[in-house]
């Protein structure tokens, strides 16, 4: 134990995942010093680690890289930056507002701060959390645990496996199988068609022959010692030695909790504002914490957009009172931020959506009231569940700071 | 491999015990504890790789005051007694063993009128401390539960207990004192001779031996049927489990039982030491010994049953869902005899409460053992090694505060990398996953292995010179 008199760091930062680096990094160069990232991992970088396929970095460092070589780049970058990354370090819990306790190979000791930013990230649902039954034989992954299996530790999960979901990640589990050896015999989806861009799926139909079985779930898993079978919805029997439940994220908000932080209800982060506050005085949530799952970049864009509001902070030292609460009605599952103060935008001028069914309208009203804020069409086009939408910010000028929450809703 | 094999298959061979042990789940380890305080040579034999994997390794980690047991019974007498004996042990061991109480919820007025027994019974099996409390003191200790409770009995000295670390603790002080550990022994055949039984096992090997103790749970019948028994079958009772993340932890303080009907306790919530909140057992006769998932329907069911008692607790995420089998049988009681002429003694039909009652069980074996005509003189109590398990429970100071067993490796469970090689060489050593799980929470937490799984299969692989792919089950 090391719980002596500690200095007053200026910013924690829990996460050394895309979010939580950049943010860092936007801090020093914002002239902030004293900047100290926790990660509980033996490296930084977060998942991108062991996601190795191209697909990073395009919208933030404006060149296409692997999840590896993306998580590389931040980390360099950090260090080059002077970010004081400190690996291996669990944050347990809080001792004060904006005081955590903290585990590393020494013990725990008291870390206190000016400022926290929470960029705890996600999670993929394993197979117990969406309740499947059946036997609990080996094969059974995720996409973080298979992905982690493959990158790090360079082993084949299995022979035939079946994949649970139909979005993105889905297919890059699809791409981590293929390039292990493991045949893909299936993807399985309970909604009507496939999540993922078609051109995704029509690569993923002809190149590696994988059938996206619709409208069906995984009923129960067969194989007391090694997975041998899977029984769908519809009765259909699948013979594998391997299952990967993909997708179904869910924020890694156990130290946000533990902080009694208010909790959005529908994403299950903590709420916050465009300027990346929760409801607590010196506390900043970004990345997938607060809207689960967006890419790496998007992540990446939050944190340093937080960043500058984080310096305000610090410097100015005016935390609002109030919010105005942004409230999603179905088909729309969830809005992040779900907090605005009028006038601040969030990151890259949007509010990021996901809806929970599949939906012709295109249309968005934002209203506030009686009173029309905007409404107009998603960035990309279409509503599809599990596929990142989003929706100007360019309203949040006009709301009215004290009037009735904002209402966020799909047009008839 | 094939080297080790016949190397064990002629330590088998040529070993001669005194008493040999069959089946390592709690009861089994609990005697070959006893039993290696003792000048005897003791083997423990399992057809698992590991102790405590077969009906040891998911019940409700309960540790029973006995409260409810059929007085006059041997159950009765042997949890009682069990409980007594594994409430001093579990501290000195390193099991974690919290005293929650338990309240057992009437939500009806026929329920409620049938506490007034129950509190007779309680009484009757010398448990003194319970008590009827009315559903305005229910709703004081326990704010979260769902509307509808008419009254309680309130059973204070009822605990949790680490389920797992009991049996690991049990087997490791055992092996300390010199009893031989021989997983993987499939017992096929005895031959009681005048002085001497041989033991046969699956694969070739045999064990010469004195005195046999059969304590093989959900196989007791079929030991006992080779030794000429035929008074009991044991016909497995499934029950599922639901286990609920670490943030539902502060919805309760005690264990919430239900009035009991004859065929099982019922479905109760209850926190576990090791934080989270456990809701179940069902309770179905199935035929089959080794159908240990789970089902749709049992599910279903569970969070039914969840969903009235502890509401809010739905609201949580499920961390696991398994499935364990009681050694149940036609008869209400354990089913407990000796045989002299064949130096033999059965533990069969041990139920649910086998875990508290484990300890009494090792005395009732010892005794009539002795009973059998074994000579079973003393040790020295300075010649008895007293080893220590980790302790695992959230209310203990695990390795992670104390630092100087490398960073954590699980995080939901917050598992350090000492923990892991440790679990992998300690005896009784971890030869799975599984065995690591129970051994030390790491890859049992809410993100069932997303972060962590690939790295403990690493870090085993590399601690025991074994490829990463005998750890994490990839073909």
């Amino acid at each position: 134990m090391t719980d002596s008199a500690p200095a007053i760091h200026n910013v924690i930062i829990v996460g050394g995942g895309p979010a939580g680096l950049t943010a860092a990094i936007a801090l020093r160069r914002r002239g902030i010093s004293d900047v100290v990232v926790l990660d509980r991992e033996t490296e930084a970088g977060g998942i991108p680690r062991h996601s190795n396929h191209l697909g990073y970095g395009l919208r933030d460092m404006h060149r296409l890289l692997t999840g590896p070589r993306y998580a590389a780049r931040l980390r360099a970058s950090a260090e080059q930056a002077g970010v004081d990354v400190r690996t291996s370090t669990t944050a347990l819990d809080w001792t004060g507002p904006t005081n955590l306790r903290v585990a590393d190979a020494t013990g725990t000791s008291v870390l206190e701060a000016r400022c926290v930013i929470l960029a705890s990230g996600v999670r993929e649902r394993p197979r117990s959390a969406r309740l499947v039954p059946g036997d609990r034989g080996a094969g059974i992954f995720t996409t973080g645990s298979l992905q982690q299996l493959t990158a790090l530790h360079h082993q084949r999960p299995g022979t035939r496996a079946v994949i649970v979901g139909a979005e993105h990640v889905s297919f890059s589990a699809v791409l981590t199988l293929e390039h292990s050896g493991c045949e893909v015999i299936a993807m399985v989806t309970p909604l009507s068609h496939h999540q993922s861009y078609s051109l995704l799926r029509l690569a993923t139909a002809t190149r590696h022959r994988v059938p996206v079985m619709t409208s069906v779930d995984v009923a129960e898993i067969h194989g007391r010692t090694r997975v041998e079978a899977v029984t769908l919805t519809n009765g259909t029997r699948l013979e594998c030695d391997t299952v990967v439940f993909t997708g179904d994220w869910i924020p890694d908000h156990e130290l946000s909790r533990r902080g009694t932080l208010e909790i959005d209800s529908a994403h299950l982060g903590p709420t916050r504002d465009g300027a990346g506050r929760t409801s607590r005085r010196g506390v900043f949530a970004i990345g997938n914490l607060v809207h689960p799952a967006e890419t790496a970049d998007v992540c990446a864009l939050d944190g340093r957009h937080v960043a500058a509001h984080v310096v305000d902070w610090l410097t100015i030292g005016e935390w609002p009172d109030r919010s105005v609460s942004v409230i999603p009605s179905s088909p729309i599952a969830w809005v992040s931020p779900s907090k605005l103060e009028p006038g601040i935008a969030p990151a890259r001028d949007r509010f990021l959506l996901r809806v929970s069914e599949f939906t012709e309208a295109r249309t968005i009203v934002i209203t506030q009231g009686d009173h029309v804020l905007w409404h107009g069409n998603v960035v990309g086009g279409q509503l599809i569940p599990n596929r990142s939408i989003s929706v100007s910010a360019a309203w949040v000028t006009d709301v009215d700071p004290d009037g009735p929450a904002v209402s966020i809703s799909v047009a008839e | 491999m094939a080297d080790q094999a016949m190397a064990d298959q002629s330590m088998a061979l040529l070993a001669e015990f005194d008493v040999v042990v069959v089946g390592a789940g709690v009861v089994g380890t609990a005697v070959a504890r006893l039993l290696s305080h003792h000048r005897l040579a003791v083997a423990l034999v399992d057809s698992a790789d590991d102790v405590g994997t077969g009906t040891s390794k998911a019940n409700t980690a309960i540790l029973h005051t006995g409260f409810d047991a059929t007085p006059g019974t041997i159950e009765s007498r042997l949890v009682a007694r069990g409980y007594a004996l594994l409430s001093e042990y579990a501290p000195t061991a390193g099991i974690s063993i919290e005293r929650t109480g338990a309240l057992l919820v009437a939500w009806d007025d026929e329920q409620a009128a049938r506490l007034v027994a129950l509190a007779s019974k309680a009484t009757a099996n010398g448990y003194l401390d319970a008590e009827i409390i009315d559903a305005a003191s229910v709703g004081d200790l326990e704010p979260n539960l769902g509307p509808g409770a008419t009254g309680a009995m309130l059973v204070p000295g009822e605990h949790i207990i680490d389920p797992w670390g009991t049996p690991l603790a049990f087997a490791r002080e055992a092996i300390a004192n010199a009893v031989t550990w021989i997983p993987e022994f499939r017992l096929t055949g005895v031959e009681v001779g005048d002085d001497l039984t041989m033991i046969a096992a699956a694969d070739g090997r045999s064990i010469r031996t004195r005195f046999v103790v059969n304590a093989a749970g959900l196989f007791s019948d079929t030991v006992d049927a080779m030794f000429g028994g035929n008074e009991f079958a044991v016909r497995p009772r499934r029950g599922e489990l639901i286990v609920f993340d670490k943030l539902a932890r502060p919805l309760l303080t005690h264990t919430i039982l239900p009035v009991p009907t004859t065929h099982t306790k019922g479905v109760l919530i209850a926190p576990t030491v090791f934080g989270n909140v456990m809701l179940g057992p069902t309770a179905d006769d199935i035929d089959d010994r080794t159908a240990t998932g789970s089902t749709e329907a049992g599910v279903r069911a569970l969070l039914d049953k969840g969903r009235r008692i502890l509401p809010s607790l739905l609201d949580e995420e499920v961390t696991a869902v398994y499935a364990g089998l009681r050694a149940a049988t036609e008869h209400a009681d354990y089913q407990i005899r000796h045989d002299h002429d064949l130096r033999y003694v059965c533990l069969g039909g041990i139920r649910s409460t086998g875990l508290t009652s484990s300890m009494a069980l090792a005395e009732e074996a010892l005794a009539r053992l002795r009973t059998c005509g074994l000579d079973a003189v003393a040790k020295d109590d300075d010649h008895v090694v007293r080893p220590r398990i980790t302790m695992l429970g959230e209310a203990d100071i695990r390795p992670y505060q104390v630092g100087g067993s490398g960073a954590i490796v699980c995080h939901c469970e917050r598992v350090t990398r000492a923990e892991i090689t440790s679990a992998c060489s300690e005896q009784p050593p971890a030869t799975s996953f599984d065995g690591i799980r129970r051994r030390t929470r790491a890859l049992a937490g809410r993100c069932q292995g997303f972060y962590c799984s690939a790295e403990i299969g690493a870090i085993a692989a590399e601690s025991t010179s074994t490829p990463v792919s005998n750890w994490i089950g990839v073909p």
